[in-house]
């Protein structure tokens, strides 16, 4: 009987975390997970990771679930090159398309598939021990040679395609996660930081929930999306838009070259330039965006009419 | 005596007899009636599009014009088949464009659709009327800008769960100022849309009677829209958060009110965020609802759930998440007595805590609700116990999917399998048609499964059993098997070949991580020409040694007849 392998988490971010000990489903040593990978948890609160000391022969909880923190969401959104999958050998993660989630690759050794691949859905930290009861009296597979070679430990065993949900509602979840419910009754405020978006010459605004990107890249990237409508304009009259050259980066080609700039109003008041400082700085403190034609531009620091021709 | 009927006579009586299945009899009974038959079906169902070739389809069937095909083996779901695997539907599309079909419906499943293909099938079907795509990949919003403003009779485009590209946001906007026929339009799958266009959209299609929004549909747009559509009868909400600093009060009054003149509404989804002081606006809704799903509705929880599950007391279908927990779910057994289908959905771990779900809330739910037939299930831990339990409530099981989520866990209880839980199961709901098990099983429970599950006609198994006996009381006892899906599990050769036969009695069999090697694959596909015996094999390729006494990471065989397909990837080996 195949026994459900336990792997390593995929990195989750490029700290360099140390790898986990994939372990025998039988008794072979202690599980030695590093729970204090939880440290991969990009912020949600109210996490624990209980320290696992099982001793012999428990299979970890799998409860891999959908939702998952949002930095882990972020990287999804972005599908950017965020992901650290370092040290895989010949494995490739699969991106973005048709909802797979990154999964490492050849990580058994023995010439075929151990059958068990990461996904990286998110541990269930925090979740109740698996009972270390019966061990269902099957050989356990040989351990592979080859450890998965991933550069951030799970915190938990990992079995792909199990918890069995679809692959969109598992990307729905995690780049959805429940926000902090600790005081959710009625104020849009917690966990989620919408901002306007208005942009010259678009008749109505926008409105994005800046935590939900991780980095300028995703947010300009949504924006692009949001927006392109207004830029790229109307289908044609018999119906099918023309298709030659315009595609879907025109509006990032517009907005670093030269036509739009991407402001921000801050907690000051001031209107500055988006990308200048630090992607939490500026979280914290934008109150407001705006697609700025450059022609207006002119009116901001000096520094950000420069900053804007070296984006070119 | 049928036979002195004129063909006509025939051709209107067969009319009564809708459901594939029937006509398929029906078909059976004399070439007489096969041929009366054939030229009057319009509506055709393909499980397996790999079993049969688009112009055999259209050479039996000329007068179709409602077209079902699914693609990937359902394990496809879980990342268990790897990309590129196939299920592509331009062939079909080109074949029936070719042979002047009249295609008026195209229902796909876990296919593989192209910005091609839908510009094609967009084109070439004048009275297309009903796109339904479900986990169907490899388009593009340009795809959808085709089908928007070529179909001139469009009445449904529902799009379920796909992975769709978005480039520009155009593609509402493409639909003509002619459009007033849509019934249904589904696109909560996207993240982007036209605010404006779909308004306008929704203003002029007074037919209007499902939509389902995505999030970028904000509430004071929701309100707009249900302003110009009191008449829905299937909604699916997108963001129901208002902005912070828009007028609160106002718009909140004004979505009170017109959800107040919104009488039809039966089914409610949606709530991809939400604020929950605004829920409040939709209790008039819940007094009438029958479908009511909220498993996207990560916002939604705690007392503001119970309150909104209080209020609907003619539920048949529930979809919700696991942080109802078993006291939200004794409220909706006291609740929701006409129940019939409830789905629990794992949620996020790093909720309260006791968000999940365990045995107590499924007994409750059983004996609450004995009208109970459908039920998926995502819990903590479950025992024999309270399988029994709920078997005795509820004997009307159509469908059982029980996901434990750690995949071999014991009654917590007893410490034992949870052999005799679903043998309580299969044994008291004679009419059970789909099973999923999980938790710690033996063999006995498929010895079980086979005494009693005569009508089974899908199973699921994952790390389950302990011999190749588990998998051959299965294949010997459930006569109407039809689809098989396994992984993890210790069947081997010997239980694969035991009765070749049966295969081509079935649609398809998965295999994945079993203990079946090339050699007895091999030894299948060479007995049983008419079976595609897929070796699926993504690892790297050199290291498959070939051997005949390897075991096989991913077998996949399916009835066909039409030969090996000639659109398998590299990776994808049809053993012959």
């Amino acid at each position: 009987m195949s026994v459900p392998l336990e792997h390593d988490y995929i990195g989750l971010s490029s700290e360099a975390v140390p790898s986990m000990e994939g372990s025998e489903r039988s008794s072979s040593g202690g599980l030695n997970l590093n729970l204090k990978a939880t440290e991969l948890r990009l912020g949600l609160p109210g996490s624990e990771s209980p320290e696992r000391d099982n001793g012999v022969g428990v299979l970890k909880s799998l409860l891999v679930v959908s939702g998952a923190k949002r930095g882990f969401s972020d990287a999804i959104d972005g599908a950017s090159g965020k992901w650290v999958l370092s040290g895989n050998g010949g494995s490739e993660a699969e991106l973005g398309k048709g909802g797979n989630l990154f999964s490492p690759r050849g990580i058994n050794g023995g010439g075929k598939g151990g059958g068990c691949e990461c996904n990286n859905q998110n541990t269930g930290l925090g979740s109740p021990v698996l009972k270390d009861g019966v061990v269902p009296p099957q050989s356990p597979k040989p351990l592979q040679e080859k450890k998965p070679q991933l550069s951030a430990p799970a915190a938990k065993a990992q079995v792909v395609g199990w918890p069995p949900i679809r692959s969109f509602r598992k990307n729905s979840m995690a780049t959805h996660s429940p926000k902090n419910d600790d005081d959710a009754e009625g104020k849009s405020g917690s966990g989620c930081l919408y901002v306007k978006v208005s942009m010259d010459g678009a008749p109505y605004l926008r409105k994005v929930d800046l935590k939900t990107y991780g980095s300028y890249m995703d947010l300009s990237s949504a924006l692009e999306k949001m927006f392109s409508c207004f830029t790229i304009g109307q289908c044609s009259s018999h119906g099918v838009p023309s298709r030659d050259g315009l595609n879907e980066s025109r509006l990032m080609d517009l907005l670093s070259g030269s036509e739009y700039v991407l402001t921000y109003e801050d907690k000051d008041g001031d209107w500055m330039l988006v990308g200048d400082v630090p992607w939490e700085m500026f979280t914290d403190s934008c109150k407001r965006l705006r697609i700025m034609k450059s022609s207006e531009a002119i009116g901001l620091a000096p520094r950000a009419m420069e900053k804007c021709k070296n984006r070119n | 005596m049928m036979n002195y009927f004129p063909d006509e006579v025939l051709e209107h009586v067969f009319d009564f007899v809708t459901s594939h299945r029937d006509r398929n009899a029906v078909s059976l009974v004399c070439k007489l009636w096969y041929r009366v038959e054939r030229f009057s079906r319009q509506r055709v169902f393909i499980g397996n599009c790999y079993a049969i070739s688009p112009e055999r389809l259209i050479d039996r069937f000329p007068g179709v014009k409602a077209l079902t095909l699914k693609g990937k083996p359902h394990f496809a779901d879980f990342n268990l088949v790897p990309q590129d695997w196939g299920g592509y539907v331009q062939p079909w599309i080109e074949a029936l464009a070719r042979s002047r079909i009249g295609l008026e419906e195209l229902r796909l499943k876990r296919m593989v659709v192209s910005d091609e293909s839908l510009d094609v099938l967009s084109r070439s079907f004048t009275n297309f009327k009903s796109l339904v795509l479900v986990s169907c990949e490899g388009f593009t919003t340009d795809g959808l800008e085709a089908i928007a403003a070529n179909c001139r009779f469009l009445r449904e485009l529902d799009l379920q769960e796909n992975e769709i590209e978005e480039k520009k946001n155009l593609w509402l906007g493409c639909f003509p100022d002619s459009c007033t026929s849509l019934v249904s339009l589904n696109f909560a799958c996207l993240k982007e849309i036209n605010l404006v266009a779909l308004e306008r959209l929704v203003a002029r299609n007074p037919n209007l009677k499902s939509l389902k929004l995505n999030r970028a549909v904000p509430l004071e747009a929701l309100q707009r829209i249900l302003m110009r559509a009191p008449q829905l009868v299937d909604l699916g909400t997108g963001s129901f958060v208002l902005d912070r600093d828009s007028d609160d009060s106002e718009t909140y009054r004004k979505l009170r009110g017109t959800i107040l003149k919104c009488r039809s509404i039966r089914n409610l989804s949606g709530f991809l965020e939400v604020a929950p002081r605004c829920l409040p606006a939709i209790y008039p809704i819940c007094l009438n609802l029958t479908y009511l799903n909220l498993s996207y509705a990560a916002g939604i929880h705690g007392s503001e759930l119970i309150k909104l599950i209080r209020l609907c007391g003619k539920l048949q279908r529930l979809w919700i998440l696991d942080y109802i927990g078993d006291k939200g779910l004794e409220i909706v057994a006291s609740t929701c007595k006409d129940l019939q289908e409830l789905r629990v959905f794992p949620s996020d771990p790093f909720g309260a805590g006791h968000a999940a779900v365990t045995e107590t809330g499924l007994v409750a739910i059983s004996s609450g609700c004995p009208k109970l037939n459908s039920l998926l299930y995502f819990c903590q831990q479950m025992t024999n116990a309270a399988l029994i339990a709920v078997a005795k409530n509820c004997p009307n099981f159509i469908r059982f999917r029980l996901c434990i989520l750690d995949p071999t866990k014991p009654d917590p209880v007893t410490m034992q399998p949870l052999d005799e839980g679903f043998g309580a199961i299969v044994q008291s709901s004679k009419r059970l048609r789909r099973l999923s098990l999980s938790g710690l099983l033996t063999d006995r429970v498929f010895l079980y499964i086979g005494m009693y599950a005569e009508q089974l006609e899908m199973l699921s198994i994952a790390f389950a059993g302990e011999s190749d006996k588990g998998m051959l009381y299965v294949l010997n006892g459930c006569k109407k098997l039809r689809k098989l899906e396994i992984r993890d599990s210790p069947f081997g050769d010997m239980a694969l070949l035991r009765d070749v036969g049966k295969y081509e009695t079935m649609r398809s069999l998965w295999m994945s991580s079993c203990d079946v090697t090339l050699g007895g694959c091999k030894t299948l596909a060479k007995q049983m020409p008419r079976l595609n015996v897929e070796i699926i094999n993504e690892n790297d390729q050199m290291e498959f040694a070939h051997e005949d006494s390897q075991k096989v990471e991913k077998m996949y065989l399916y009835r066909t007849l039409v030969g090996p397909r000639k659109d398998a990837p590299e990776f994808v080996w049809t053993l012959v």
